[in-house]
Parts: C-alpha cells; structure tokens; sequence
C-alpha cells in the first residue's frame, strides 16, 4: 500500500537499487581520466535529446572535522552563490533559463552536483560547474541566511519526524568512533556554528580536479564531452596535497547495544536492528554481493523468507525487511525491520525477529527463491538502459567510494556467482546479536496508556 | 540580475529548444479497444500504462476506502493463485506492476520483457479482470492501510491536507481521504471490494499507452486478451466538486517545532483557453526551482524555510491552487506574511518582461526532458487522451506557450490570484497566528 511504503521510503532508499552493470551498458559506458587527475564517465543514450551532467567530490559529511557536522552539506547549499562571474543564484537561474532543472545532494561520502538539460546546453553547463570548484565567493551574510535555511530544513527532515530523530540515533549508537554515526546533516547545535572559515576550510581541502568525478550521460559523444571537459576541467589545477581519506574506524564491536527513543508524534511503533557490515571494496566485493542477497532473500520483497514467516505464517508484521548498502566506503550496515501487528509488543516482534532469524540460519536458502533473485538482476540490466541517468548515479557513487571501474562491471557477475553457501556464511557472519543494535520506537509511557 | 546573466539568456533563446521527437501510433484492437503507442524497439521490453477515469471518487456512499483497498488487493491473490504465488509468478517473469489510486483514476503502470511477454499478459489480466479478494488478504492489506491512517493521524502534513479539504470540498468525496477512516475501513467487507471492483473497471473510461518493443499488430491482441473481458460500463462519474474554501487562516494545534502550512483558493481548469498563461504565472510565483518568487522571497533573502511552492491543481472535478511551506513555530507567521505579499503583488501588478522570457524558456525547455523513458512516455500518452488532446499535440504544445503574453499573464494573474480568498492551514504551534474563523 502506497502509505505504508511512505513511511518505509528511508528504509528503502537505503537499499542498493538492483545493481547490474551489464553487458550493453558497458558497451554504452566510455572512461578515461583528465591530466589532471580528475576522472570522466560518459554513459551514451541518444533516444532522446537530454543529457545530465554531474560532478561529483569525494567529500561527504564523514570527511568533516569534529565538531563540524553538517560543514560538507551547508557548503553544498553555498556553491549556488556568486563566483567571479556569477551572481548569487544565477548558476541555477540560468540552467532553468535554458530549460533545466539542477541540484545536488550531501551524503557520507560524497557531494554531488547535477543538472538535466537539453543536450545542446551542455557546454554552457561545464562552463559553469568548473568556475565553482575553484572560485566560489560566498560571503558571511550568505552563510548567515543559508544556515536559517538548513535549520528548517533539519526542521523539516528530522525534528519534525520522529522515525528520522530515532534513525539518528540508532546510527549515533552502532558508530561509536566513525563519522557515519554523526547525521549527514549535521547535529542542530553544530549546524547553528557553522560559519564562513568552517565551509571555505572543507571547500579549500576537498574541491579539486583530482578529488572530482565527472559524470555525463544522454545524448553525448564521449570524443566531444572529452575535449569539453579538458577545455573546462582540464585547465583548473590539481590540489598536491589532497589529504588521504583515512577516517577513524570502528573498535571491535563486543557488546550489544539497545536503543530505545520515545515520542508522542510516533503513530506505528516498531522495532529496527542494525548490525556492522563490510561494504564493496576495489577487487574485493564477494562478501558484499553475498550480503546484497542475503537482503534480497531475507527480507527484500513478497516471497522473502521474512515476509513469508513474518506476515503471512505468523502473521505477527504488518512489515518487515531486510537492508544492506554495499556502496560505501568503510563499514556499512546490514539492518531489518518489523513493524508489528495491532496488540503485539515491542518484546514480542523483537523475539520474532529473533526467533525468524535462527529458523533462517537452520533453514537455509530456498534455491528457487534465489535463482527468481538473479534472473530479476539479470532482467534489471534490460530495464536500466532505459535511465541511463541511473547507471551514471551508480557509477558516480561506486568511483566516489574508492570503486573502480573494472569493479563497477564486474558487480554483476559477481552478484551471479553468489552461491546458496555463500549467503549462508555471509548470514552466520553478520547476523551476530552481540555486535548489533536494536531499537525500539514507541511512546511516552503515559501517551501509550492514553492512547489505549 | 547581472547583465551578464542577461546575455547568456538572449544567446541561448536564440537556439530553438529541442523538440520532442515522439512518434505516435493510434491503435485500435480487434476487439475495439484504443492504445496510443510509440515504437521503441532497441530495448527488449514494453511500460504499459492503463487508466481507469474516476478512481476513489467512485467510492459509494458510506464506503469510503474501498477502493483504495481494492487497488491494494490486486496483487494478492488472483485466479487460481493465491498471494504468495502471485508474487513468486511475477518475480519469476521479473515483471514490474504497479497499482495505483487516487482522487480522479485508478492507474495500472506495468512494465515487462519481450522474452516472456505473454506470460506477463497473462498474469496483469489475472489482477485487473479475476482478483480474489481472499478473506485472508483482506485482512492483511486492510490492516497496512489502518496502519498508513494511524500515521497520517500524527503527520502534520497530512492534519494539513485533510483540514484544507474538509474546508474547501463539501459533501464531495474530494472533502475526505481516499484512504478512508478508521471506522469506514474497519467495517468493509469482500462484497465492498467486488462492488469496488465493479465500480471501477469498465472499457468505458479505460485510456491505454504503450511505449516499447512492440508492432501494432501485436498489441491490438494483446489488449483484447489482457482487457477484452472487462464489462462496457462502471459505476457512473462524481459530479462537480464546489471550492468552497474562503479567505483566511486556520490554526490545527500540534506539539512539533517547524509548522507546516499549506496554502490555496480557486483555481483554473487544464482546458481553460488561459490555463497557459496561468502556467507561466504559476512558474514565476512559486513552481519548483530556486528562482520563483516565493522561493526569493522567503528561503533566499531571509531563509525562513529549505523550501516553498505553489502549484495549479486541476482536477477533473474541481479547480485549485494551492501551495506549501514548512517553517519553525517562532517564524512560520513571517513566511505566510510575506506569501500574502507575493500573492497580492502578483494579483496587482502580474510578472515582468524578464520574468516572462525566463519562465517561457524554462517551460518550452523543459517539456521535452520529459520524454526520457519509455514508462514516463507511455505515462504521458494516457493523459494527454484523459484531457482529450489531438494525437500531434507534443508537435504544438510549446506554440501555445509561446503565445503567452504578459498582459494575458498580468489579466490571468488579476482574475485567478484573489488574496482576500487565500486560505492558510497551518498544523503546529505557531507563534502570532490564530484561527480567523471557527474551525
């Protein structure tokens, strides 16, 4: 039902969309590297006279000094600002002038800069995208206003939701030394700190050339986008002293770890439970595709294995999933749900949860259920050509992780390869308790009585 | 402004925008069922969009939700299967079927591969003409729906819909959610979801796109087998929805810190000869972007809110427009301040020469990045047929842009923009704002 998976869009959004990188798409998929370091993607589709280009930095909000949180994102919002040749908001003014449509979005990992717009405008679009890596020139009563402004958007996201208050904090207690556990956004307090030196410090560490990602795709040559982007791009020079991307790590985790957040507003209480998990590494990504899968069997759709049991056998879900981003990169998480039926408590979804979870480990995999699995991967890489826009997201977040391209493609055969045994040892590997946690969102203990 | 800014404007709207090259089919089945189709053979699959005019408005008195809960059983269960098989045969074709609702149609957007084709025909015919409605299923998916009402009970956003709608729609079934109530969806029974089902599925009010690896000659059988057995005639349509709501503002107490505000009055119809220029209007105040008016006025210079827009809402019962913004308690009275201002200095003065050059591009520009898939086009074939317009109309539609002018905007803006009727919603606990009428 459309509601229900309303509420669960965060949930699923941190699924890694069927991925596939197949055989087409790398006939349509052309890479090479600038002079100075910085990479280029083209993904070629010329049905349609569009193209989308983006620029992505490998610098996210894991990438931001202590008590800087949200400096990667406020400084997203203050490169539409002026440059030596542009006035605040004309960047974006003049993409619409022309038709298009842009933006860009903050994550861990990574900054990414877009815009959708007629293929013919492209160059005017690179001309543009290169002046603000360098020469961006806020100023402080930009920062001032822009900070109001990501206050109300935390208000928006976050303060006004509780399901996101409690996802914060579930992170905040599974990262206890790692950036992942502090909010994208940033903590409200820092948010309200943050100011010009904090954005122009992370702009001046991270906006260059050889921490850059070029993407394009639609109707494009790549023989015309590479002298582009040599013209624009190729002339800004490198930064040498690009600082390594070493963050803190996570300690060992040896003790389980509980969560419990309360709030009037929460409408359909429910039980969440993330464990650490390995992500994709360059040459290394069996463990991930093996996890990849275990999400899919275990809780990724109709006639998964917690679905089956859950709300159908049982019947004690109203929802239920399982959850594992593998695009990242340090450790990730692999995280299930259960949104329990009316009269159920929290305890009981939890230990049917549990008590799911150890059938599982007995049962094993259903091998008709995981051969439906791939051939839907398979069939994903026919549909996928028909948004290219979506397999250059994909390659853009994969090399902004430290992927290659060589990795890129070989995702989907490795996917292939997974087999019944490896999802097994992927799930008594990382379906450990003790190094887990478990939320619960309810209410205040009177509302509840209250509202019973 | 800068002057620089101006001259990139005038040498890129010197370059003709990019045209929509779509090339429709009319297609007509044996069996007298119309498609429109474009051919898209160099992927092997086909997006079909089917849509059933009147959708939850369809509901029978006292019944409100069954049809929301209809749709949500299409796809447990159907046939011989039951849901779980159901699921596993669609997995197993790796086909995509999405069900959906909403005030004016009830929309089928299927996706599947030339390779199985006629099997994924199959199965989509099962859900649409044979769901079983399993006393079972209907417990399950009654259940998420309960669950979807108790969430939106404590959602501002949607306190803020359903106490704008209950304002501005009378007895209409626009004045309540499609989802129903607790109580109402508590009391449907299997005969609600067959009477549902009945009201809602019939060739009369079915309008069908198809974009993908298919001839003609193909498709016309395939809709007769996938749609050939459903009945002539549905339930008959709602009638005419009053927009009663009148100027004012409406305080819905709720502990959060950011209000949420929704916004609207009258509006205009998709067919109107001056919809055009209220398109172009609607573009300057507040659609989308960083540009519009509202989003300078109240995110860029004093960054009361992350976002504010207006849009027109055609409906094919009623007419609005409406609009949106989120600001914390202590400074969502400055938002809708300054919203009033804008409403009122759009109604009296209309837009500039730049203004209007700047939203024309942008809307001509921008209707051909539409097209950019073979489901958003097929999506869009169905409802050009749903406003009744000609097959060539992709070809003329950025003509009529085009022939805007400012004193048809500065004329529409006067007669559509009414700030005395300009109603707030707010849900929160705002600081200087209160209820002016009873609510």
């Amino acid at each position: 039902m459309t509601r229900l998976r309303a509420v669960f869009v965060a949930f699923a959004l941190s699924v890694t969309v069927l991925p596939a990188a197949l055989r087409a798409d790398r006939d349509a998929v052309t890479t090479f590297e600038l002079d100075n370091g910085m990479q280029v993607v083209v993904v070629e589709d010329n049905r349609a006279p569009v193209v989308q280009h983006m620029v992505w930095y490998r610098a996210g909000s894991a990438d931001e000094p202590v008590g800087s949180s949200g400096v990667a994102h406020i400084l997203e919002h203050l490169l539409f600002k002026a440059t030596d040749t542009l006035a605040d908001g004309e960047l974006s003014a003049t993409v619409a002038a022309n038709g298009g449509r842009d933006n860009a979005f903050t994550s861990y990992d990574y900054t990414a800069y877009f815009q959708r717009v007629a293929a013919d405008r492209l160059e005017l679009m690179m001309r543009m995208e290169a002046d603000r890596m360098r020469n961006i020139r806020f100023t402080e009563q930009n920062v001032a206003t822009e900070r109001n402004v990501i206050i109300e958007e935390r208000n928006q996201r976050t303060e006004n939701n509780p399901r996101a208050l409690f996802g914060e904090q579930m992170n905040a207690a599974q990262y206890l030394n790692h950036r992942y556990g502090m909010p994208i956004i940033g903590w409200m307090h820092e948010i309200e700190s943050l100011d010009k030196a904090d954005a122009l410090g992370f702009y001046n560490t991270f906006y260059y050339p050889n921490n850059a990602i070029l993407v394009v795709s639609g109707d494009v040559d790549p023989d015309e986008v590479k002298r582009l982007a040599e013209t624009y791009y190729g002339v800004i020079p490198a930064n040498p002293d690009l600082p390594e991307r070493v963050r803190s790590e996570e300690p060992p985790q040896n003790a389980e770890r509980r969560v419990i957040f309360r709030d009037a507003r929460v409408a359909q209480e429910y039980v969440s439970r993330s464990y650490l998990a390995p992500e994709r590494d360059p040459g290394d990504q069996e463990a991930a595709a093996a996890l990849t899968l275990l999400a899919e069997v275990l809780g990724g759709g109709q006639t998964s294995y917690m679905t089956e049991k859950l709300q159908f056998d049982e019947q004690k879900a109203v929802f239920s999933g399982a959850y594992y981003r593998g695009t990242s990169l340090d450790d990730t998480t692999f995280d299930v749900v259960i949104v329990p039926v009316p009269g159920l408590s929290l305890q009981e979804a939890e230990d049917a949860v549990d008590d799911v979870l150890a059938q599982f480990l007995i049962d094993g995999v259903d091998a008709e259920q995981l051969e439906r699995i791939k051939y839907q991967l398979r069939a994903s890489e026919i549909y996928q050509r028909d948004d290219v826009d979506r397999i250059a997201r994909r390659y853009g977040a994969a090399m902004a992780v430290g992927l290659g391209v060589e990795d890129i493609q070989a995702w989907p055969d490795i996917l292939q390869a997974v087999t019944a045994g490896d999802i097994m040892d992927a799930a008594r590997s990382v379906l450990n308790r003790d190094a887990s946690v478990t939320g619960w969102l309810t209410r205040p203990a009177t509302a509840q009585e209250v509202s019973q | 402004m800068t002057r620089f800014m101006m001259a990139l404007i005038l040498s890129f709207a010197a370059a003709l925008p990019v045209r929509a090259e779509v090339q429709i089919e009319e297609v007509v089945s044996p069996g007298g069922i119309t498609a429109w189709l474009v051919r898209e053979p160099s992927i092997p699959f086909l997006a079909l969009e089917l849509r059933f005019r009147g959708g939850a408005s369809l509901d029978a008195p006292g019944k409100r939700g069954a049809i929301n809960l209809m749709t949500g059983l299409l796809e447990e269960g159907a046939g011989d299967l039951d849901a779980r098989a159901f699921a596993r045969a669609q997995e197993s074709l790796a086909a995509s079927f999405g069900y959906d609702i909403g005030d004016d149609a009830l929309s089928v957007s299927a996706k599947f591969l030339t390779e199985n084709r006629d099997e994924a025909v199959e199965l989509l015919r099962k859900s649409i003409v044979a769901p079983s409605f399993e006393p079972a299923a209907l417990e399950r998916v009654r259940e998420q729906v309960l669950t979807g009402l108790r969430s939106d009970a404590k959602d501002p956003d949607e306190i803020a819909r359903r106490t704008f709608d209950a304002m501005a729609y009378g007895d209409h079934p626009y004045a309540t959610p499609y989802e129903g109530t607790i109580e109402s969806v508590a009391a449907l029974s299997r005969d609600d979801m067959l009477a549902a089902h009945k009201a809602v599925f019939a060739r009369d009010r079915l309008y069908v796109g198809a974009t993908g690896d298919i001839t003609p000659e193909e498709l016309g059988p395939l809709l007769d087998a996938l749609l050939g057995a459903l009945p002539d005639n549905g339930a008959p349509m709602p009638t005419e929805a009053p927009v009663l709501i009148e100027g004012g503002t409406t305080v819905v107490p709720f502990e959060t810190p950011q209000s949420v505000a929704i916004f609207g009055q009258r509006g205009i119809a998709q067919d109107d000869p001056d919809f055009f220029a209220a398109n172009v209007l609607n573009q300057v105040l507040g659609a989308g972007g960083f540009e519009s008016r509202l989003m300078t006025e109240v995110r860029e210079k004093r960054g009361l809110t992350y976002g504010v827009y207006s849009y027109l809402v055609p409906q094919d019962y009623a007419e609005t427009v409406q609009g949106q913004v989120a600001s914390a308690n202590d400074r969502i009275a400055e938002a809708v301040s300054v919203i009033r201002e804008e409403w009122a200095r759009a109604a009296e003065e209309g837009i500039t020469p730049e203004e209007l050059d700047a939203a024309k591009t942008y809307i001509t520009g921008a209707y051909p990045l539409r097209f950019d898939g073979n489901g958003p086009i097929a999506r869009i074939m169905v409802g050009m047929q749903m406003l009744g317009l000609p097959i060539d109309y992709i070809a003329t539609r950025n003509d009529k842009v085009e022939a805007v002018t400012l004193e048809d905007v500065r004329r529409v803006a006067g007669e559509l923009l009414d700030p005395e009727g300009l109603h707030f919603v707010v849900v929160g606990q705002p600081e200087g704002l209160e209820s002016s009428v009873a609510n």
